[in-house]
């Protein structure tokens, strides 16, 4: 038998091996998921994990998922470091969609460079707001953030349908629950031609690198690590646990509501029901997945943007369900979750008791 | 408006289907917070009780089969759970996170094959002499069996937590773990055992979804069902009867909604009465506490404001979307409301809660 | 004919022998005290008699048969029964379940509630079995385990520092319960340190030091001062070298008043101070009366009224710990992981935690990490901390190396006034002799330390002024020169400060 001993000081190999251990487990039990559902293991496998990467079309398309999930994760990554639980990203996703998308179609055919500037101010602004009514509630009622956050995405999904069906609505669309195409000041430009690869993904690597010289560098990245390591220690060092709240609350969902806008202005170009895809969610998985480190996390968000795009071609070459693709991802977050053990404890062989 | 359609028998009797669900998930979350386990999973095995429940009654033929498989696929989920926190030592909010996105998928991948397939009726209990009481008959003596089980278990969990021995040793663990532990009770297994408790509940009450309420199958046919369940134990201080009261009021909440869609009423008419009632509600808890009631009399106002203008224009409408919101945002008002009574509810809340249990040598 | 036997129990730790060859005998009926001072081997010598350690040698015999109990069950099922000074409640749960939850199923049955009933009314100790035990004040809490106890009817009941939690009256109706305990038969063993309590109860008293039995007397037959000198030690060290010179107020608490929020803490009332430039203030008092709430307090991590608290004569009593810093006031709680230090965290962050301000280890908002390892690497260096390196985990040191981190991290901020609760707790003697140096020198160079200690032997040989926390009141400061032991005991006791000068002249 085996038991867990305590050590000293985290292991850092363990910290580093766990995530590529979680991963390898999770392609070993989906792998045999696969075969328990009659498909050729090693053939989808190959297909979500390896062929993307090959296909010039399907790498450029890796930065286009990835970029929203990175965004995401950065900005739950705080929180989570602090012991703050935003896990209404998607929520915070969507309004930041919606607000860009109502100032892109406020000022429909109007031309000029500020339209995009503006529309990211409304996105950031709106995804912000949205995460700042569980944080104040928390703060001030003590109302739990994590189910606050949560029914919000659930309000926010049916104010999209609301919008799209209602004031968004396209006049010539023939009452389906669509807007209009948006015009070209209001989408982003493209990087690469023949790709979708817009400017949101350089967006996207300069707030990685502020994520990373704010937790690193900054007294503030400083007193979020603290408050959730040591809250005593945190309240002794003078951090006021509201404002740390509502920064990491508010720093979240801005990025959430900045992804919503590029991804409305990037690959969309319109407001549709059918938007949120779950980055959001995916997004919590990524951050844990990369050790809430702006680093890891970039590493992390294209692995899960490959299962995204891998599993698209799954569906249509092999037949694979896409739902395959949710309970990978359920899995990775188990196998990430249970062999953090590993970090802090160490497993040793059951001594014998000694009898005295 | 036609008012004349409203059966109001009807109404109640569509309410306490709507809330069964819920029932059922709440109690099963219940105990397991009481013995100090927050699962935040409660919409994963729902969705796979909904989904086990409903292939395999689908394929002997027996509802019966079904909502016991459901309830087995329900624990098994929970007990992954139960494995990663209690051994494993995982936080309880990531896990409780992951169990639910693995059960959303996995339910769907189970579901493939069942999707626009009628499962197998389950017969609503044709009491004899009963049923045919006038009004009462239908009130009371109509519904399936499982609507009386999940009554009948609310109270056999107020029994168990209240009347007997095994209640109190669960109780005094999500109290205080160490305490139990030094008294020589087995915190992990106890716990396991309310885990998976909890999971087999809400495996009956996606069930209940797939294979009653609904019924057949769509993917995520919880529609955070799960969450509200967790709320409505906040809700219900983590006592049993509340939980029954606050699932009903939700029932009612989602009825509501529905017939307010249906029959074209102004939504401010039924969203006005409701302020007035959890207005009157909060002013009765804060004047009982002693506090100020500003915002309880804000609802008030709010609330006489809605209906006035519900009255003033009866033929008001807005879109579907607005009123699918509802659910949603009175979970929220609800959670601020108890919890700005802090003091009382944590007292009657787990104090282990979520707290991470791991005895030295 | 002796009840319980103890033969030569010895039991050590990795570095430190709590127990060593401890032998004495216990009669049916008697009350019996272990004194000593924190740290003596009397926690460690009482889980052994209640089966939570295993002596490595020594035995124990129960009526003259051979005793050895694995766990509590077995101590329980032989008679013995114990109230721990730290209560294993369930808050939300009644008294009578409470009560049912440490006994067998098969004892805990329908007429509990009667039974509890009639032996709270038979030992003067009422108690409603409806009520819920975090309704319950702290006095009444301690009824519920010592009924927990009786209900089983023991022969030997251990109680550890019972008296530490209550009030003067609830005191006194337990001293009734105990004497009628003991006139039935039933052995007490009572553990305290409070000089007079063990006069006025006890029969015999065993006084333990250094996990040793050093004695054993009658207690009414001693004064308060030989208790205490056989207790503390006659090579009490006496004042080094007071020579600072001790200059103007540069701290004043006013009125300070402090509610606990927690129902196991102590609210601090009326606390009135005045600290000079160059002076230690010693603060003694037996735990729990008050010091981590006067930490806390000082710290700025709990607010008071601007006014309650001058620096300089300038209000702080409303500012946060880092506008404090700022002014020259640094602590360093008791707590070493996870209140003074983060566990997880590199010394090199734990420097940046309260050095920030004073150490100016920010550039707008930027960490500069250079100069936050170098504070560290200094505080290493000047205090002889050991450790790999600044970024090692603050849990990865020992005891001793952690706290002098954190007594050095305050020191070397060059602090106007420094507060240090239990700076030597825990730690090896020659780290305690580090720190202890380090505050004399820190004072010397005119800065103004407050000492928060339980122990006597390290107040009396550092602090200028002595002053006891009790309830949390704060007696008025006396030189500690001028003071004797047997006045300390007294003071800690909750005797008050007249009392304790009129009955003894300066030894």
């Amino acid at each position: 038998m085996l038991r867990l001993e305590a050590r000293r000081e985290p292991s850092r190999a363990m910290l580093l091996l766990t995530p590529v251990l979680a991963v390898a487990l999770t392609v070993l039990f989906g792998g045999a998921l696969f075969a328990a559902l009659g498909k050729d293991p090693v053939a989808a496998m190959r297909v979500i994990f390896v062929d993307p990467l090959f296909d010039p079309y399907s790498r450029s398309e890796l930065m286009v998922k990835g970029a929203p999930l990175a965004l995401i994760a950065i900005g739950l990554s705080l929180g989570f470091r602090a012991g703050i639980w935003n896990i209404g990203a998607e929520g915070q996703f969507i309004m930041g969609a919606v607000a860009a998308s109502a100032v892109a179609l406020a000022f429909y055919d109007v031309q000029g460079l500020w339209l995009l500037p503006l529309m990211l101010v409304a996105g950031t602004a709106a995804g912000a707001g949205w995460a700042m009514i569980p944080a104040v509630l928390k703060t001030r009622f003590g109302a739990n953030e994590i189910l606050v956050s949560l029914m919000l995405v659930y309000v926010a999904e049916q104010f999209l349908i609301a919008m799209v069906s209602g004031p968004l609505r396209d006049p010539q669309g023939f009452n389906f629950p669509l807007s209009r195409s948006f015009h070209d000041s209001a989408v982003l430009p493209v990087l690469m031609e023949y790709t979708r690869v817009h400017v949101g993904v350089l967006v996207t690597l300069l707030v990685v690198i502020a994520a990373q010289v704010l937790m690193s560098r900054h007294i503030f990245g400083f007193r979020i690590r603290l408050s959730g390591e040591a809250p005593r220690a945190a309240r002794f060092a003078g951090v006021d646990r509201a404002h740390v709240t509502w920064a990491c609350m508010g720093l979240s969902g801005a990025a959430a509501g900045l992804a919503g806008m590029f991804e409305v202005a990037g690959p969309a170009q319109q407001l549709a029901p059918s938007l949120p895809v779950g980055y959001g969610f995916t997004a919590i998985i990524v951050a844990f997945l990369g050790r809430l480190s702006p680093p890891g996390i970039v590493l992390a968000a294209a692995i899960m943007a490959l299962t995204y795009i891998g599993g698209e071609t799954a569906q249509f070459a092999l037949g694979i369900p896409a739902a395959a693709n949710e309970t990978f991802r359920g899995m990775l977050l188990f196998f990430l979750l249970g062999l953090d053990i590993l970090v802090r404890y160490r497993l040793v062989p059951k001594r014998r008791e000694a009898r005295t | 408006m036609d008012l004349s359609t409203l059966d109001p028998i009807a109404l109640i009797v569509s309410l306490i289907i709507a809330a069964t669900p819920l029932v059922l998930a709440a109690t099963g979350e219940l105990v397991t917070e009481k013995s100090g386990v927050l699962n935040l999973g409660v919409e994963g095995m729902m969705v796979f009780g909904a989904i086990t429940g409903f292939a395999a009654a689908v394929e002997s033929g027996s509802p019966w089969l079904g909502f016991l498989a459901s309830a087995t696929g329900g624990a098994v989920l929970a007990l992954i759970f139960g494995v990663m926190t209690q051994y494993l030592l995982s936080n309880q909010v990531a896990t409780g996170l992951a169990l639910t996105m693995f059960g959303l998928g996995l339910a769907a991948l189970i579901g493939q094959p069942y999707a626009g397939v009628k499962p197998p009726p389950f017969p609503r209990l044709d009491l004899p002499l009963l049923g045919d009481i006038p009004v009462l008959g239908r009130l009371l003596f109509s519904f399936d069996a499982m609507v009386y089980l999940s009554i009948l278990l609310v109270a056999a969990v107020w029994w168990f937590l209240a009347r007997t021995r095994g209640g109190m040793v669960l109780r005094a663990v999500g109290e205080n773990h160490d305490a139990a532990h030094s008294l020589g009770m087995k915190v992990v297994p106890i716990r396991l055992a309310a885990i998976a408790f909890g999971g087999a509940c809400a495996g009956l009450g996606g069930a209940y979804l797939s294979l009653v309420r609904v019924p057949q199958w769509t993917e995520g046919m919880t529609a955070g069902a799960g969450w509200i369940a967790l709320a409505i134990v906040v809700f219900a201080s983590w006592k049993p009867w509340r939980v029954l009261l606050g699932a009903y009021l939700f029932g009612g909440v989602t009825i509501l909604q529905l017939n307010t869609q249906a029959l074209s009423l102004n939504p401010a008419l039924p969203a006005g009465a409701g302020l007035i009632v959890v207005g009157l509600v909060w002013l009765g808890l804060a004047l009982r506490a002693g506090r100020p009631a500003g915002l309880a009399l804000a609802a008030l106002g709010l609330g006489a404001a809605a209906l006035a203008f519900g009255l003033a224009a009866p033929r008001f409408q807005i879109g579907s979307a607005w009123l699918s919101m509802a659910p949603y945002l009175v979970t929220i008002l609800v959670l601020v409301v108890m919890s700005r009574d802090r003091a009382r509810a944590a007292l009657n809340a787990p104090a282990s809660l979520g707290r991470v249990f791991h005895a030295a040598g | 004919m002796s009840l319980l036997s103890l033969r030569g129990l010895t039991k050590a730790y990795p570095g430190v022998v709590a127990n060593s060859d401890v032998s004495f005998d216990i009669a049916p009926g008697e009350v019996h005290a272990l004194l000593g001072e924190n740290g003596a081997g009397k926690s460690t010598l009482v889980k052994t008699i209640f089966g939570l350690v295993r002596p490595d040698a020594g035995e124990m015999t129960l009526s003259g048969r051979p005793y050895t109990p694995a766990r509590p069950g077995d101590a329980r099922a032989a008679g013995v029964a114990m109230v721990f000074q730290h209560f294993s409640l369930f808050e939300a749960m009644s008294v009578a379940e409470n009560i049912a939850l440490g006994m067998e199923a098969a004892q805990a049955g329908r007429d509990l509630p009667a039974r509890i009933r009639s032996v709270s009314a038979e030992y003067g100790l009422p108690l409603d079995p409806d009520r819920l035990v975090g309704d319950l004040s702290v006095g009444e809490r301690q009824r519920v385990e010592i009924v927990r106890c009786l209900l089983q009817e023991p022969r030997l009941l251990i109680m550890d520092e019972p008296t530490s939690v209550l009030t003067p009256q609830e005191v006194e109706v337990l001293f009734a319960t105990l004497r009628k305990l003991s006139a039935e038969g039933v052995a007490i063993l009572y553990i305290s340190h409070k000089l007079e309590e063990i006069r006025s109860l006890c029969d015999r008293a065993t006084i333990l030091r250094g996990g040793r039995v050093v004695g054993s007397c009658v207690p009414a037959q001693e004064t308060a001062k030989s208790l205490a000198e056989a207790m503390i030690g006659s090579a009490l060290a006496r004042p080094v070298a007071k020579s600072h010179a001790v200059g103007g107020i540069v701290l004043e608490l006013a009125g300070l008043a402090l509610p606990s929020p927690d129902p196991f803490g102590t609210s601090l009332r009326d606390v009135s101070l005045s600290l000079h430039k160059g002076e230690i203030l010693g603060i003694g008092g037996v735990a729990g009366n008050g010091q981590e709430e006067l930490q806390a307090a000082l710290s700025g991590e709990r607010r008071v009224a601007p006014g309650m608290i001058r620096l300089r004569g300038q209000e702080i009593g409303a500012l946060g710990p880092n506008r404090r810093r700022a002014l020259g006031l640094c602590t360093a709680p008791e707590e070493r992981l996870g209140h003074a230090a983060a566990p997880e965290m590199t010394l090199t962050e734990n420097a940046l935690l309260t050095g920030l301000t004073r150490e100016r280890l920010a550039n707008g908002g930027f960490v500069k990490w250079r100069a936050t390892a170098s504070f560290a690497e200094a505080i290493v260096r000047r205090f002889d901390v050991r450790t790999p390196g600044v970024d090692h985990a603050a849990r990865a040191l020992s005891g001793g190396n952690l706290q002098k981190f954190v007594v050095g991290r305050e020191v070397l901020q060059k602090p106007d006034v420094l507060v240090v609760n239990q700076p030597t707790w825990g730690v090896d003697a020659a780290a305690a002799a580090a720190i202890r140096a380090a505050l004399v020198t820190l004072a010397a160079g005119g800065a103004a330390v407050i000492v928060i200690s339980q122990d006597l032997d390290e107040l009396m040989e550092i602090s200028d002024r002595l002053a006891v926390l009790a309830g949390g009141r704060l007696s008025a400061p006396r030189p500690a020169a001028s003071l004797g032991i047997d006045e300390i005991g007294l003071m800690m006791g909750g005797s008050t400060v007249k009392d304790a000068g009129e009955t003894h002249a300066p030894a």
